[in-house]
């Protein structure tokens, strides 16, 4: 830069419009930066209003998909009773008790198996049979071993989190720049410290991968496994209500599914920007 | 306070690197000896008998062509590597601290996430948990002239400051050996000769014994008191460079050396014909 400036190039080439333009050009930015905001939400918004202007003029018939308005009408009625909050903090506690067990299982082994090679020929064979049966497949068994109880949602839901987190985990270990790891070693790290400093973060934004594949598949899991084996929860209320021919509802229970996955997409997002701050694609512009 | 701190850093570079007894600097470096010193990776046989001797505090430079064995010679001085055979032995000197040779890589490898300061401070090896550490760290960041970049990531930084965060990290911990495997390698020319000079300052002013591996004969020439080639796993040529410093870039002697070490990287380099006619 000083060795430009000195040469005398760079004043010279700048005319008095030149300089004006990137102004202009910031101003622009800014108004779209303010836009952009809501962007995300136009499409949303206008599918919403189309489809409340079709249930009204009749061109979506009632007993097919209820207005919107009938959807936000029921939850109202619902929270108002207590049924509604009661299942959500029902279906909460499942996909969170779920997610806690089989994540902290699988980035333990993930961990173990990309550090230590007797532990990956040991376990990964065995990891990779399991990972090919749908978990979902195995809604008979866990019904004949646990019937309803909590114990068959906690198993589903920890094992279909179990692998996205395990692969990718391991994956994230295994892909450490081994060049760190060898500077590391140079500047006397433990092995405590080389995990620490270099391979666990090296491994996190991999390891984040994992966790938002997994919370989609945890909410996956749940709805089957309270749909068809369950007393509460939102599953259950939208079973329930279709057995009462109950449209509304079983809208409101498929809303609700999307808000809490969005929701919980949204805190992982967070948490990647928070933890990966020095990673060049999470740094604000 | 900070303005005061800067004029004192514009007047005396060389003073942040300064022990304050000159005692104590003339016994900094460590003298190196190798004896019949040989690596093979399986088959290969890459060094066959080395024996050098480097005297406390000399800026040896090694060249040769790829693949002949310098950077393995070189990781094996800093410990990466151990040697298939032979023997390597550093000097004691009067310095009780034992503190390993470090060395500087071609590529900065600073850690991404942690910011430069931090990476810097990965420089003390076991030292890094005294209380002390964060300020020597910042200090050896300001006598590469980076103190202002102390709190940024690596990513915004160009390659030539990365690599100058990398000699901050190899140097913190007042290494007595200091092994360079072509740090200046991936630099622009500019940045190189800036950092060539940066590097020679560094060493007058610490004394630390340095072995720099380049492929670049007139880097080598430039700041190295011996240049040693090494050809087939044997050092075939080791030649004094006596010339007073800073030495001038181009200069009369300096091309005579280069040339006559070039002749030699280059008579291997084309076999004889075989037939004439």
């Amino acid at each position: 830069m000083s060795d430009l400036a000195q040469t005398g190039l760079a004043p010279t080439a700048l005319s008095g419009r030149d300089r004006a333009e990137p102004r202009n050009l910031g101003k622009a930015a800014h108004a779209f930066a303010l836009t952009s905001g809501l962007t995300p939400w136009l499409l949303p918004v206008l599918i919403l209003a189309a489809w409340q202007l079709g249930s009204q003029f009749g061109l979506i018939a009632a007993n097919v998909l209820p207005a919107p308005s009938d959807v936000v009408a029921a939850g109202w009625r619902l929270t108002l009773n207590g049924q509604l909050p009661e299942n959500i903090a029902v279906s909460f506690k499942r996909a969170a008790s779920g997610f806690l067990l089989g994540g902290s299982l699988a980035f333990a082994l993930g961990l173990f198996n990309g550090l230590s090679k007797l532990s990956e020929r040991l376990t990964d064979t065995t990891i990779q049979m399991v990972r090919n049966i749908p978990n979902l497949a195995l809604i008979p068994l866990v019904i004949l071993w646990f019937g309803i109880e909590e114990e068959a949602k906690l198993f589903l839901t920890s094992l279909g989190v179990f692998f996205p987190i395990y692969i990718n985990t391991f994956h994230g270990v295994r892909t450490v720049d081994s060049q760190l790891v060898e500077m590391g070693r140079s500047y006397e790290m433990s092995n405590w410290e080389l995990f620490r400093r270099v391979i666990l973060p090296g491994a996190l934004p991999s390891i984040f991968v994992g966790v938002r594949y997994a919370l989609g598949i945890m909410w996956l899991t749940l709805i089957v496994a309270e749909t068809i084996a369950a007393n509460s929860g939102i599953g259950y209320m939208a079973m329930n209500a279709r057995e009462f021919m109950l449209v509304d509802v079983v809208v409101l229970a498929i809303v609700i599914y999307a808000a809490l996955g969005k929701l919980a997409d949204s805190i992982v997002r967070l948490l990647e920007r928070l933890c990966l701050s020095w990673h060049p694609a999470f740094q604000k512009r | 306070m900070t303005t005061a701190i800067l004029t004192q850093t514009e007047r005396s570079f060389d003073a942040l690197f300064e022990d304050r007894s000159a005692k104590a600097r003339a016994s900094r470096g460590q003298a190196v000896t190798i004896r019949h010193l040989g690596k093979r990776f399986g088959e290969l046989e890459v060094l066959r008998g080395i024996d050098l001797d480097i005297p406390a505090g000399q800026f040896l430079a090694i060249v040769g062509r790829s693949g002949c064995g310098k950077s393995t010679l070189l990781r094996i001085l800093a410990g990466l590597d151990q040697p298939s055979s032979g023997s390597l032995s550093f000097s004691h000197g009067a310095t009780d601290a034992a503190v390993k040779p470090r060395i500087m890589f071609q590529e900065p490898r600073l850690l991404p996430w942690q910011r430069v300061l931090a990476n810097v401070e990965v420089g003390l090896g076991a030292e890094r948990s005294l209380p002390e550490a964060e300020e020597r760290a910042f200090q050896t960041l300001r006598a590469v002239g980076l103190e202002a970049k102390a709190k940024d990531w690596p990513s915004v930084l160009s390659g030539g400051q990365r690599q100058r965060v990398a000699l901050a990290r190899a140097l913190v911990s007042r290494p007595r050996v200091l092994a360079l495997d072509e740090p200046l390698g991936a630099l622009d020319a500019l940045t190189r000769i800036e950092m060539q000079g940066l590097l020679e300052r560094v060493w007058q002013a610490q004394g630390f014994t340095a072995i720099l591996v380049t492929h670049d004969v007139a880097e080598a020439l430039t700041l190295a008191d011996r240049v040693v080639m090494i050809d087939e796993g044997r050092i075939s040529l080791d030649i004094a460079v006596d010339l007073p410093r800073p030495r001038r870039r181009g200069s009369v002697e300096i091309a005579r050396l280069e040339e006559r070490i070039l002749k030699d990287l280059i008579r291997e380099e084309t076999p004889p014909p075989e037939y004439t006619i």
